[in-house]
């Protein structure tokens, strides 16, 4: 709230929010002759399945436009003709790394010097998800059997879990990063803002499962049966009975999804309240 | 817009009746939620929406996608019990292939709508699918069993036979098919309250589009809270299509000191509650949800 007042207020009373999107926008027509402001945009592919990928594809235009006047994509191993990881500003990472693969270890080690910020794209990256499944034994690489989520070998700075993650939460944290490397002060407080509960998600840990909603919601006497988890569950391992959700365990693949999507794990009012503007602002930035 | 730290962001407040018969009699207060959903679904500005309809067990809630008139009309009157309207949100825009996605719910299933819609956490196509939602002014909610604890061992009456439930004056009112009008103190409710509600900084649904409740106006009226731009063009366009009478919120008694006052109850006690849990154990703190 305070934030947004202050925005309105550098830019000159009241809601003025349209033309921080207008700024926003100037800036992107700049770009367009001096790319020198895009941002260094890498996705690094580890063990996942390319959901992930997907996913940020599935912004369709919008990624085309984030291409366009918001970021460079500098690495990708799909879509990007470059062999060795270079310097980044943000590096999406997708997937686990697994510990028998040398060159995966030696990869996410890499991303981590010389990226500015490091994303954890998905439940893998995050949390390890389906591949803490894992026990080897399969052609051709029978020995490849531990993988792991990429906080248990460096520092990551920003966590989006999903399996796969949202294209609409790709696409936010996306125009933030550039608002927070790029913007102006309010921008990029905002930005800052808008990150903060994403990365106190990737300071907390890496694990994820059914048990978190457990153990630091229902056990914490948070739970109000909204029913968000049952919602963000992707193998629909959670059903809500007599008004509080009820896990099964052995469907649980421990994405974290329904632990970062619950209402009572975090809650910042100072953004989410706010929605209305800032919903705006991310459509006004890719229109 | 008007900016209160107790209601909340909204553009105006009135005190408001439906005009449909059929909605009003069987509608807890003024069918304003009902009225506006059919209103949405008539009119295409949305292709159904999720609201609390019958349980397996009597005035157990059970959260459902109405996508007809008929299905909407279900879910009137006040269920004082917990339904997880957000357990349907991703589904309605998937196997129902809802494009564009009602919600009615109470006020943490409105924090919910909007959480989803800004940090989309494995819910894809949810943020641009929220086509309109319509919260509930909500003080506290029951478990089922608390619920059955109420009214059958407090109250002394049959789930099965009660017709209406109300909170008001002070009291958890209880009225039966039969006649019969049973009160008890809400303070002697409080112990039954799922604990949840009491880190809850929300009163009168300060995140919907558009938030609805008794409290401010007289019986048989409902107080409403225009909120948002959408909820403002569906607001002014319902009213003019003669949907609702609606007076002046200054006009009429209790008024909005009345809302003010309670919210302000609710919400200073719950704050309470978020920092006392900070010196709950001997150098343990519980979780901060808002940290």
């Amino acid at each position: 709230m305070e934030l947004l007042n202050s925005i309105k207020k550098t830019t000159g009373g009241e809601a003025k929010l349209a033309q921080v999107v207008t700024e926003i926008k100037v800036e992107a027509t700049k770009e367009i002759k001096s790319v020198a402001n895009k941002i260094k945009l890498g996705h690094v592919h580890l063990s996942g399945c390319t959901g992930c990928l997907v996913s940020m594809a599935d912004n369709n235009l919008g990624l085309i436009k984030i291409l366009d006047d918001y970021a460079d994509l500098v690495y990708g191993l799909t879509l990007a003709d470059v062999r060795h990881i270079p310097e980044m500003d943000v590096a999406l990472v997708e997937g686990s790394v697994c510990l028998q693969d040398h060159e995966s270890v030696e990869d996410i080690k890499e991303t981590r010097r010389k990226s500015k910020i490091v994303v954890a794209l998905g439940s893998c990256s995050s949390y390890g998800n389906i591949t803490r499944f894992s026990r080897g034994g399969q052609h051709n690489q029978p020995q490849h059997e531990s993988f792991l989520p990429i906080g248990d070998l460096i520092d990551v700075d920003i966590y989006i879990p999903g399996c796969p993650p949202s294209p609409e939460l790709i696409r936010n944290v996306a125009v933030m990063a550039y608002l927070l490397l790029e913007g102006n002060e309010d921008q990029k407080a905002l930005a800052g803002k808008y990150l903060k509960p994403l990365m106190d998600l990737a300071k907390r840990g890496t694990t994820g499962c059914f048990c978190d909603l457990m153990s630091d919601v229902i056990n914490q006497g948070l739970c109000m049966g909204c029913g968000t988890c049952a919602a963000s569950c992707p193998v629909r391992a959670i059903t809500m009975e007599f008004g509080k959700p009820q896990g099964e365990r052995d469907l649980c693949i421990k994405c974290g999804s329904c632990y970062g999507a619950c209402p009572r794990s975090f809650f910042n009012f100072d953004v989410i309240s706010e929605f209305e503007d800032i919903s705006e602002i991310i459509a006004g930035a890719l229109k | 817009m008007i900016e209160d730290p107790y209601l909340g962001k909204y553009i105006t407040c009135v005190s408001a009746r439906s005009t449909d018969k059929e909605i009003l009699k069987k509608a807890q207060d003024g069918g304003i939620a009902t009225t506006l959903m059919v209103y949405a679904l008539e009119q295409g500005i949305i292709d159904g929406t999720i609201v609390a309809g019958e349980g397996d067990r009597p005035w157990e809630p059970r959260p459902f996608v109405a996508m007809s008139r008929e299905d909407i009309l279900k879910a009137r009157g006040t269920k004082y019990s917990i339904s997880p309207q957000i357990s349907w949100l991703k589904e309605a825009t998937r196997s129902f292939g809802l494009d564009k996605v009602g919600v009615t719910g109470v006020c943490c299933q409105m924090q919910a709508v909007r959480k989803a819609q800004l940090y989309p956490i494995n819910m894809r196509d949810v943020p641009g699918k929220v086509a309109f939602t319509v919260g509930l002014f909500c003080m506290e909610n029951f478990p089922y069993k608390s619920l059955q604890t109420i009214v059958e061992d407090h109250a002394a009456q049959s789930l099965n036979s009660v017709k209406r439930m109300d909170i008001g004056k002070g009291k958890f009112w209880v009225y039966t098919e039969r006649g019969n009008v049973t009160s008890l103190p809400i303070k002697a409710t409080h112990k039954y309250e799922q604990p949840g509600c009491h880190v809850c900084l929300d009163y009168v649904s300060n995140l919907a589009d558009i938030s609805t409740g008794s409290v401010g106006s007289p019986d048989g009226w409902s107080t409403v809270f225009i909120r948002t731009k959408k909820g403002n063009e569906i607001w002014s366009k319902a009213v003019a299509a003669g949907l609702f009478e609606t007076k002046p919120i200054e006009d009429v008694k209790p008024g909005l000191d009345l809302v003010t006052k309670l919210a302000k109850e609710k919400i200073d006690k719950n704050r309470k509650t978020v920092e006392e849990r900070k010196t709950f154990g001997v150098n343990k703190a519980l979780r901060d949800p808002y940290a």
